[in-house]
């Protein structure tokens, strides 16, 4: 559904994106998972025709999304971190004009409207201003508005930033319905648990994707080589740690440090285990990324 | 194509009309301008308080008091007796001119050979004042010699606007103003507002072309802007009894050339502006310089070359006059066309570059 050859983009001096290659497929929940600055917004940026690429091409639903803009235009919804709402206008005004805006005719609208409006259970607040809306309501119009034109496609930009736990999980339910009805989801985040609930993850770190499979996948990859230990002077241990060249990242997590040990390396050339406990773990999406972030 | 840009102006009227500030900030302001240019704003020199000092103290000077007195743009407030009081009233600030007659008044009348000797001594402090007051005293004491001896020469009528009256050269001037300033901030907020909540992303993804988007965000302003200069204009004519001597269509089209510089530079600043409030900065920032260099108050014929190159550029300029010309004078498109052609040509201009840039900006 979207396929990125290469896509790279440059801000002077800056390589915002560098040579992404990736597919993804329909039905699909891809999310790329990265810092700030990583390249996300830049990458959906350009895959919604906003942003040209410097260099490589980025294809949705068989239309380039460079020069067959109006035809990808059609297709996707692009929901950006901070969607524009018009605070003055209802619920109700506001879907409506991104209805009329994407040339939806009255009947498909008012047969859409109330489905989505059922789904979010937003149903109630049809009448009030955008600009009276708590956060995850606000998120929940957003998401309506980039629906109201039936896309194949939906970029989500950091759609749940800011957004309280409880919502969250609303937010996510929501997306499962949509996928199970057809769409296709493209989303970043900065949240290592929504990255979590996605079917595929890419990592991204400075412009580039680091590595790309299911979370499953991910965790299992390193899961044989990460360890947690307990220790009272976890900063001197963790100094300690990285001189060692078996290990590869020794990260703080809670009272603990999870550490990352380069594939085959037994524990016992790096800690006394009966002096110290220490435990093989399944690492987080956020043990990987770090991991993966500085090995490189 | 017309299908979007009328979605995107019906949400902005719905916009404007919501917000209570804009709902005020179209019609107050108008109707404010309006009064205190009518009413309070007023050059016009209406019984001027002076004092006299007569020292001849004959029948000839006391009907030239009574004369004064008598006229409406004079009262007589004070009469003195020594050099001392003149000084004190005028010093004061009592009146704004004192009436010396000097001994020998009445006999250098009836003589009629020599000039009879008198005196008006103005208070400058307000050059505009003190040169109306002294003109009037001038011609007052002028026909006054005159009544009895051979008639002057000299006669002076005033055209288009006979009474003088301030308020006729002003009410022109203020529909001017009030159409920029309110059309101009509208546009430019509307845009920089877009931007600043994050809905220009949003409305650059939908099919919405570049040039659609200026159409639907400036028509609505276009609107509100013959909108606001009806209501200038009933106002002018019904409570003011501003004469509109010329053709109400010559006036539209004027306000259409005019609206395009107008938009256009709403455009423009929102093209240089972050938010809203570097949107109303820029506005006046504008504005000052168009309004001083207009001829709405200071005429341009007075200013240094340098500045009157700059003020024949200014679009305000040639609006100002196409105003009074229609308004006072009745001038029709034979005299009119050449103010409006420049007006034409600079708005296109204008709103070609705002334009150009835009749409460079979005890219």
């Amino acid at each position: 559904m979207i396929s990125l050859r290469g896509l790279t983009r440059r801000f002077g001096d800056l390589v915002a994106v560098d040579h992404l290659s990736l597919d993804i497929a329909e039905g699909e929940i891809f999310g790329l998972v990265g810092p700030d600055g990583a390249g996300k917004t830049t990458t959906l940026r350009m895959i919604a025709g906003l942003v040209d690429p410097t260099e490589g091409e980025a294809v949705v639903a068989g239309f380039n999304a460079k020069t067959q803009t109006v035809q990808v235009r059609d297709r996707i919804g692009y929901m950006a971190q901070r969607f524009g709402l018009y605070g003055d206008l209802t619920v109700k005004e506001n879907m409506r004009f991104y209805s009329d805006l994407f040339g939806m005719s009255a009947a498909d609208r008012d047969a859409l409207s109330p489905k989505l409006l059922d789904m979010t259970r937003m149903a109630p607040f049809v009448d009030r201003p955008a600009a009276k809306l708590s956060g995850g309501m606000k998120q929940k119009l957003a998401l309506m508005c980039t629906l109201l034109h039936k896309p194949q496609v939906l970029l989500l930009d950091e759609p749940t930033n800011g957004v309280d736990p409880v919502s969250r999980r609303d937010f996510w339910v929501i997306l499962h319905q949509l996928v199970a009805d057809g769409l296709t989801l493209l989303l970043s985040t900065a949240y290592m648990d929504e990255a979590e609930r996605c079917n595929r993850v890419g990592l991204m770190h400075q412009g580039r994707l680091l590595q790309c499979d299911t979370p499953q996948a991910l965790r299992q990859s390193l899961a044989s080589d990460c360890y947690a230990v307990e220790t009272a002077h976890p900063r001197v241990e963790r100094e300690r740690l990285s001189k060692l060249p078996q290990v590869l990242s020794a990260r703080p997590a809670g009272s603990a440090l999870h550490v990352f040990l380069k594939p085959g390396t037994q524990p016992e050339t790096v800690w006394n285990t009966s002096e110290q406990p220490v435990e093989r773990i399944v690492p987080s999406l956020e043990d990987i990324f770090v991991a993966t972030v500085e090995r490189g | 194509m017309w299908k979007r840009i009328r979605v995107l102006v019906r949400k902005e009227f719905l916009q404007v009309l919501r917000n209570p500030r804009t709902r005020i900030l179209l019609i107050v302001p108008p109707i404010m301008q309006l009064m205190i240019f009518g009413f309070a704003a007023n050059l016009d020199i209406e019984n001027a308080r002076v004092a006299f000092f007569d020292r001849d103290n004959t029948p000839q000077s006391r009907a030239l008091r009574a004369a004064f007195d008598a006229s409406p743009y004079f009262e007589v407030t004070d009469d003195l007796d020594t050099e001392a009081q003149l000084q004190k009233v005028l010093d004061s600030g009592k009146v704004l001119a004192a009436i010396r007659i000097l001994p020998g008044f009445a006999r250098d009348l009836a003589r009629n050979t020599e000039p009879a000797q008198v005196q008006v001594l103005v208070d400058g402090t307000n050059s505009n004042n003190a040169s109306i007051v002294s003109g009037y005293a001038n011609r007052l004491i002028a026909g006054f010699r005159q009544s009895g001896a051979t008639p002057d020469l000299t006669q002076t009528r005033v055209w288009f606007n006979p009474e003088l009256k301030s308020r006729y050269y002003f009410i022109p001037g203020v529909a001017m103003n009030i159409l920029t300033i309110i059309t101009m901030m509208l546009t430019a907020l509307a845009l920089v507002r877009e931007r600043e909540i994050g809905t220009m992303e949003q409305l650059m993804v939908s099919p919405l072309a570049p040039s659609e988007l200026i159409i639907g965000k400036t028509l609505p302003f276009v609107a509100i802007g013959f909108l606001q200069f009806f209501l200038i204009l009933t106002v002018a004519k019904l409570v003011f009894g501003v004469p509109v001597r010329g053709s109400i269509f010559l006036l539209i089209l004027a306000v259409a050339l005019y609206l395009l510089t107008t938009l256009g530079s709403g455009v423009l600043i929102s093209t240089i502006s972050k938010t809203q409030q570097q949107a109303v900065l820029s506005v006046f920032l504008y504005f000052m310089p168009v309004f001083m260099f207009s001829g709405f108050t200071f005429p341009v014929r007075n200013m240094p070359d340098a500045v009157r190159w700059i003020a024949n550029i200014n679009p305000q300029r040639y609006f100002i006059d196409i105003l009074r010309g229609v308004f006072l004078k009745g001038s029709g498109i034979d005299v009119l066309w050449e103010p409006m052609a420049v007006l034409a040509g600079i708005g296109i201009l204008v709103l070609g570059t705002s334009i150009l840039r835009f749409h460079r900006q979005l890219d």
